[in-house]
């Protein structure tokens, strides 16, 4: 039996029963988190910019600064250095905070207070502090955003020891693992596919999907391996139906979690394919891929028929809106890229 | 008008000359360079004297056991003893101090043990002591990032109903980082119970006050802000008492954050491997010794009649009994784990980190057995 399974059948029929599924997008998701985890834990508290009456600007906190007031949620000054270094002082006093950076590119000022403090203190400290905080970050493309709001920052993170670093990529694991992160003891950087806010599934609140640090295999398939995350579970899918059409039978898996890494799930996968393949909408070099591909390489080599390819932006900055559809990777680049080995 | 204009209170304005209470001759002053700040008494004055005198001792010691080679690197407080423990004198105990690299004598004298407060300095992984059981931040590196720490503890505090406040000690130079202008900002937007005291002993590293800064004093920064600022004198413990005391306690009533500029001297390099003699002369150096706020104070109390030959050598004995046990704390080398190295990256277990944990742990294993690595 899963853990799920186990949570799930631990839930009261009667409330079980009281639920509906009903369509929800993963920005509602996140909502509902927040507010489950805030009526929760009275130490979990929320800050960052325009978070409050205009419930930030995806109002991922709408209307919890009415349902809990501004002792528990808050608009901060402008500035993520501080929102983030404020966040460390008041673990240390006993709470639990989740700020937000607005966009990805916007938490860079916030960089020594999360590499060299956030992701370090419990360490120096030799575990005597603990720093459970929960930094919401909106990130990648695919929004004709304007320029600095589409980073894909992952990779700065996931290169930090001390950080657990997540993304959703659908309301059901939305609203579970932003429960998980904010009961996590340790730091979380929870990155948020803002191209995907809007993106509706029929789903029972509260639900338990599986332990956010495992990877899921969405789709079983035998032919090759497509790992994906965040934004690019969606153009996953897409290429294994476009794939599926051609009678190429693709496995996708959604990381959830990209540190840690779930060499297991990946593995498994892997050593049933034979071949394997990643996605990412950040730039190529020095990405994460890079780090998928050598873990599987070195663990997998003996079962690999061929080299893992990346299929991932292109090594410029982020491009304006009109040109953002060149620069992201789409499923028909997914194959195309299949394409070029060798069957 | 605006509201905010309209609401807020006159901002302090700080004096240009620093606020002074026993002068460098260890008079006692009155009139206008008081600014109105009472002179504490002379049996609070003697007990910032001793723990002074035992500062320094614990410092002078330290920076010896340094060139020794028993630490890896000291940055000594030499001269500015009367901001290190006028600040940990105005703390109640449940109040928080957050410090720099430069403060351990401020650690030690809120009663951190020597080894425990140099364990960072020898060469050791780890703080060296639980920072809950002191109140005590991990002393900060990066510069004025420990600020905003203190910032959210206080205002958690706040939040809380709790009457802590926190205490965060800066330097000059890191006045100029942008966290501190973000701390100082958040703490006064949050009315947060927190007390800045930038210790201004007029060098980082070697690049001096006016190549950090344009203003007349960093008390002056505190007018942008919405709170008050205060220029003391960093060398007159009393002075420093007195103002860092009602800041505290202002704090403590709910009065929002205060910013303290002690104005002081780095009469040390900036660590054992600066050459102060590459950027700084000799008369300079001569002039700060002859303001040395633990000589004025001894001044003082002794003209008081209170520091009496039997107390002074009874501080002496103190002072030397902590100066014996640092050295013997420090006299063998610490025993270090590297397996240890693992333990706490991250309070959930990760399966590849473990990998990497008996990777190592093999290697030591065939390094005992003889074997090469």
């Amino acid at each position: 039996m899963t853990i799920l399974e186990n949570r799930r059948s631990a839930m009261p029929a009667a409330q079980e029963a009281a639920q509906t599924a009903t369509q929800v997008s993963l920005a509602g998701a996140l909502t509902a988190a927040l507010r489950d985890s805030m009526a929760e834990d009275s130490r979990v508290v929320v800050f960052g910019e325009d978070v409050g009456p205009l419930g930030g600007v995806f109002r991922v906190t709408d209307g919890l600064a009415k349902e809990f007031g501004d002792t528990r949620i808050w608009d901060s000054p402008l500035a993520e250095a501080g929102i983030v270094g404020t966040a460390i002082g008041m673990a240390m006093y006993g709470m639990r905070p989740v700020v937000e950076m607005q966009f990805d590119a916007f938490s860079y000022p916030a960089f020594e207070q999360i590499t060299s403090h956030l992701a370090k203190m419990h360490n120096r400290s030799k575990g005597a502090v603990t720093l459970p905080i929960v930094i919401r970050i909106p990130y990648a493309g695919g929004i004709g955003g304007v320029e600095h709001h589409s980073d894909s920052s992952e990779a700065y993170w996931t290169h930090t020891p001390g950080l657990t670093v997540v993304t959703p990529s659908n309301p059901a694991d939305a609203y579970s693992m932003l429960r998980e992160a904010i009961a996590s003891d340790d730091p979380v950087i929870f990155l948020e596919p803002k191209s995907r806010y809007w993106s509706k599934d029929a789903v029972e609140l509260p639900v338990v999907t599986p332990p956010m640090t495992r990877a899921l295999v969405l789709r079983e398939g035998t032919d090759v391996t497509l790992v994906a995350y965040g934004p690019t579970v969606k153009t996953a899918l897409q290429a294994a139906d476009l794939g599926a059409a051609e009678g190429l039978s693709i496995e996708v898996i959604d990381l959830r979690s990209l540190s840690p890494f779930d060499d297991e799930t990946v593995g498994a996968s892997v050593r049933k394919t034979s071949r394997a393949a990643i996605i990412h909408e950040a730039s190529q070099f020095g990405g994460y891929g890079a780090e998928v591909a050598a873990r599987v390489t070195e663990r997998q080599f003996f079962h690999l028929a061929a080299p893992i390819l990346r299929i991932t932006g292109f090594d410029i900055p982020f491009p304006s809106p009109k040109l953002e559809e060149y620069h992201l990777p789409t499923a028909e680049r997914v194959l195309a890229a299949l394409d070029t080995w060798e069957w | 008008m605006s509201d905010r204009v309209a609401t807020r209170e006159e901002p302090v304005r700080p004096t240009l000359l620093p606020i002074s209470l026993i002068d460098g001759a260890g008079v006692a002053v009155n009139g206008k360079r008081t600014a109105g700040f009472a002179r504490p008494d002379d049996q609070l004055l003697l007990g910032l004297y001793r723990k002074m005198v035992v500062a320094r001792r614990f410092d002078i010691q330290v920076s010896a056991l340094t060139r020794q080679g028993r630490l890896a690197t000291y940055p000594s407080a030499l001269g500015q003893e009367a901001c290190e423990i006028s600040a940990v004198a105005a703390l109640a105990e449940g109040d928080w101090l957050f410090p720099t690299y430069r403060d351990t004598v401020a650690l030690v004298s809120r009663g951190v043990t020597p080894a425990e407060a140099l364990t960072l300095f020898r060469g050791d992984w780890h703080l060296g002591f639980d920072p809950g059981h002191y109140r005590i931040a991990p002393q900060s590196t990066p510069l004025a990032t420990q600020a905003l720490h203190a910032v959210g503890l206080a205002t958690a505090a706040k939040l809380k109903g709790d009457d802590t406040v926190a205490l965060t000690f800066l330097g000059d130079g890191s006045t100029s980082e942008g966290d501190a202008h973000e701390a100082f900002n958040f703490a006064a937007v949050w009315q947060a119970p927190v007390v800045f005291l930038v210790q201004n002993n007029q060098y980082a590293i070697s690049v001096p006050v006016a190549k950090q800064t344009h203003a007349r004093t960093f008390a002056d920064k505190a007018i942008g802000y919405g709170m008050p600022g205060y220029f003391v004198d960093g060398n007159d413990a009393a002075a420093m008492f007195a103002v860092i005391s009602a800041s505290v306690e202002r704090a403590r009533a709910g009065g929002g954050p205060t910013l303290i500029e002690g104005l002081t001297y780095r009469v040390e390099a900036h660590t054992n491997s600066d050459d102060p003699t590459r950027y700084r002369g000799k008369a300079e150096e001569t002039t700060w010794r002859g303001l040395d706020p633990i000589a004025r104070l001894e001044t003082y109390l002794t003209k008081a009649g209170i520091l009496t030959a039997g107390v002074a050598a009874d501080i002496t004995a103190e002072a030397e009994a902590l100066a014996s046990a640092t050295r013997d704390s420090m006299s063998e080398s610490p025993v270090l784990d590297p397996l240890e190295l693992f333990d706490h990256v991250y309070v959930n277990d990760r399966p590849a980190l473990l990998e990497q944990r008996a990777f190592l742990e093999r290697e030591l294993a065939a390094t005992e057995a003889g074997g090469h690595r």
